[in-house]
């Protein structure tokens, strides 16, 4: 016998019989319609920065005011005058002196501030992560009140990486003292946007 | 029997510096109560938040065989190799040869517990590789070449001035400066470096899904990330129990996760990986290692429902005061002494003791584990199986060391006089040693949770 089938043998064996069904998730009803607000409340308080915009220009301009000194790589399409794209086949390694990203997010959830982005929001998968700094733009309708709410959305989605993000990175490794920025990106911005 | 320090002599070293061990104790306290207030915002969901994951793993206990056979036909079909290791020698072996595979001497690894229960850094130094652990906490105990003392926050025994001697000496910090800012910067730029030019890259496993294939790795720091998407080969190494029906169930357990475990909502990154990226290889280690056996133990099964969150460390009054590395054992303070057993009875048998069954751990466990009933249920299949005559004795000692100076009672404040309450009602039993030498007061009539919530300030 393999040690695969060994191994489900002696699981097999042992399992106890247990005929219970799998318990009811409906019974987690949605507590806020303040979905907005609460998304913002925890982003700042988890160290993320919301910001409400109407649309694209609104974003340029933003950026213009808060200027990013080096690379910067958008898959947006409305921010190609502002960042250069993100090339798709090349090397992840060639990220490594990215100083801003934006791409965009699938939706939030208001409880955690958390953002699902799949690879399909941003080509490469280190993109999130190997920037200095990230920015996520999300259409402010693009919001769920908890993670129940967050996974009936991602019912039968496809994809080959998926990652929620729920602000800067951070450590507290150290006595427990806070510090953002261990090995992601140092700040996270939020651009709330509302026409899409 | 073996003649290696257990927990009482181990807690005793700890206790030589008592500032220090009030500093530890208040410490974890502190994160207790993040984490009760994290319970609180979520209060109308919380408990049958806990109750809906407890059952959703008594389901998968029920169920595991089919569901491990469905999680590896998913994951195959997504695109991932599945290997199968019965112990920690396979898993080790099958590490190794995966790294041979790629021709890789050296790999950057994220925080995993399942690695550190197989010691698998010391045997891929061994055999050659090098080993970087990412995790800032776990990097700083692996410079100072010691294992992690607790499952979450591996350095948390460790002074910041510590720290910064340590990094002066292996990283170049300014010598004498122990800001943590300065402090994690510089292990961010030496990390960097690592997982631009490592090509393997090993992760633990938080969750992972039967439906679908996929798994959940949950961090703070992205160190995880970092490591994979840079890679070409990814190594995810998983116990056996980590399996969760459907993808929907993420969201009762990632609600529950972080909030036990540091107070956050969640953790900054939940990253669910399906299939490997375009021209990397994606390999899933299943790996045994006693979770049959332990799934056999009528009274000790409901340990594998665990989802590493530490909250039971955090509270335990025996934790806080005897520290991680006085359990000798991978996984410390409540949980880890009622895994340790099932591994080895002889060697572990004093860690059961390790406890005043306060019922505090089973109070905060998101999973709803019985934890204090199985640490008294394992006093008595120990004393049934004769490996305890040590133990009443160390016990008692261990105790006298962690809980009886009139120092530490004062210092426990609040905890400490709890404990003198609610204790005697739940030790009242011929394997608890201390029961033998005290006057014990009443018992309460309030149960903890009453009397946290009444007595917190
Ligand atoms: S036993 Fe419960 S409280 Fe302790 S680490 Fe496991 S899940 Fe958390």
């Amino acid at each position: 016998m393999s040690v695969r089938d060994q191994i489900l043998a002696k699981v097999r064996a042992n399992q106890p019989v247990d005929e219970r069904p799998l318990p009811d998730l409906t019974s987690f009803p949605v507590r806020t319609s303040e979905v907005l607000d609460q998304f913002m409340t925890v982003l700042s308080t988890i160290g993320g920065k919301p910001v409400r915009v109407a649309d694209y220009a609104e974003i340029a301009a933003y950026l213009h005011e808060h200027p990013y000194p080096g690379r910067i790589i958008s898959s947006i399409p409305a921010l190609q005058h502002l960042a250069e794209p993100i090339p798709e086949n090349a090397d992840p390694h060639e990220l490594e002196n990215v100083e801003l990203a934006i791409i965009t997010g699938t939706f939030g959830v208001a409880e955690n501030s958390a953002i699902w982005v799949t690879e399909a929001n941003y080509q490469q998968r280190v993109v999130p992560f190997i920037c200095q700094h990230l920015a996520i733009v999300l259409p402010m309708d693009a919001l769920v009140a908890n993670m129940h709410q967050a996974y009936e959305r991602l019912q039968g989605q496809e994809y080959g990486f998926g990652v929620f993000i729920a602000g800067p990175s951070k450590t507290a490794d150290i006595e427990q003292s806070l510090v953002l920025g261990a090995h992601g990106a140092r700040t996270m911005t939020v651009f709330l946007l509302e026409h899409v | 029997m073996s003649t290696k320090p257990k927990h009482p002599e181990l807690s005793e070293r700890f206790n030589a510096d008592e500032p220090r061990v009030d500093w530890h104790d208040a410490t974890l306290w502190w994160i207790r109560q993040k984490r009760d207030k994290a319970a609180h915002t979520l209060y109308e969901d919380w408990e049958s938040l806990r109750n809906t994951a407890s059952a959703i793993k008594d389901n998968v206990l029920g169920n595991l065989a089919d569901y491990l056979e469905s999680f590896e036909r998913q994951a195959t079909t997504n695109g991932a190799i599945v290997h199968w290791a019965a112990d920690a020698a396979e898993h080790n072996q099958i590490v190794l040869s995966l790294l041979q595979q790629a021709g890789a001497k050296r790999m950057v690894k994220s925080k995993s517990m399942l690695t550190e229960e197989c010691h698998l850094n010391e045997y891929l130094t061994e055999n050659g590789i090098e080993v970087v652990d990412t995790d800032l906490g776990e990097r700083i105990v692996q410079l100072a070449d010691e294992p992690p003392s607790h499952i979450v926050m591996p350095c948390i025994h460790w002074k910041k001035e510590e720290i910064g001697e340590l990094f002066h000496q292996h990283l170049g910090t300014p010598k004498g400066n122990a800001d943590p800012q300065l402090l994690t910067e510089a292990a961010r730029q030496h990390l960097r470096d690592k997982f631009l030019s490592r090509r393997v890259a090993l992760t633990g496993v938080n969750f992972a899904v039967a439906e679908t294939g996929e798994f959940v790795v949950c961090t703070n720091e992205g160190n995880a990330d970092m490591g994979v998407h840079l890679a070409d080969v990814h190594i995810a190494c998983m116990g056996i129990e980590k399996i969760i029906p459907r993808r929907e169930h993420l969201g009762v357990f990632l609600r529950l996760l972080a909030r036990s475990a540091t107070g956050q909502p969640i953790t900054t990154y939940s990253s669910h990986f399906k299939s490997p990226r375009k021209g990397a290889q994606l390999h899933i280690v299943l790996v045994d290692n006693g979770r049959s056996q332990q799934l056999g133990r009528e009274a000790f099964r409901n340990s594998l429902k665990c989802i590493r969150c530490g909250a039971c460390m955090n509270t335990c009054p025996v934790y806080r005061r005897s520290g991680g590395h006085s359990y000798h054992n991978a996984v410390a303070g409540p949980i880890g002494a009622i895994l340790a057993p099932n591994l080895d009875m002889s060697k572990n048998a004093d860690l059961p003791f390790a406890s005043t069954l306060c019922g505090s751990c089973s109070n905060v466990c998101p999973v709803k584990i019985n934890i204090h009933e199985q640490l008294y249920e394992w006093r008595q299949e120990l004393t049934r199986q004769g490996k305890v005559d040590f133990g009443k004795k160390m016990g008692l000692k261990m105790m006298s060391t962690v809980l009886s100076s009139p120092m530490v009672y004062r210092s426990m404040g609040k905890m400490g006089r709890w404990t003198m309450r609610v204790m005697p009602g739940m030790v009242s039993n011929s394997f608890n040693p201390w029961f033998k030498q005290r006057e014990m007061p009443a018992a309460p009539k309030e149960s903890f949770r009453d009397w946290y919530l009444k007595n917190r300030s």
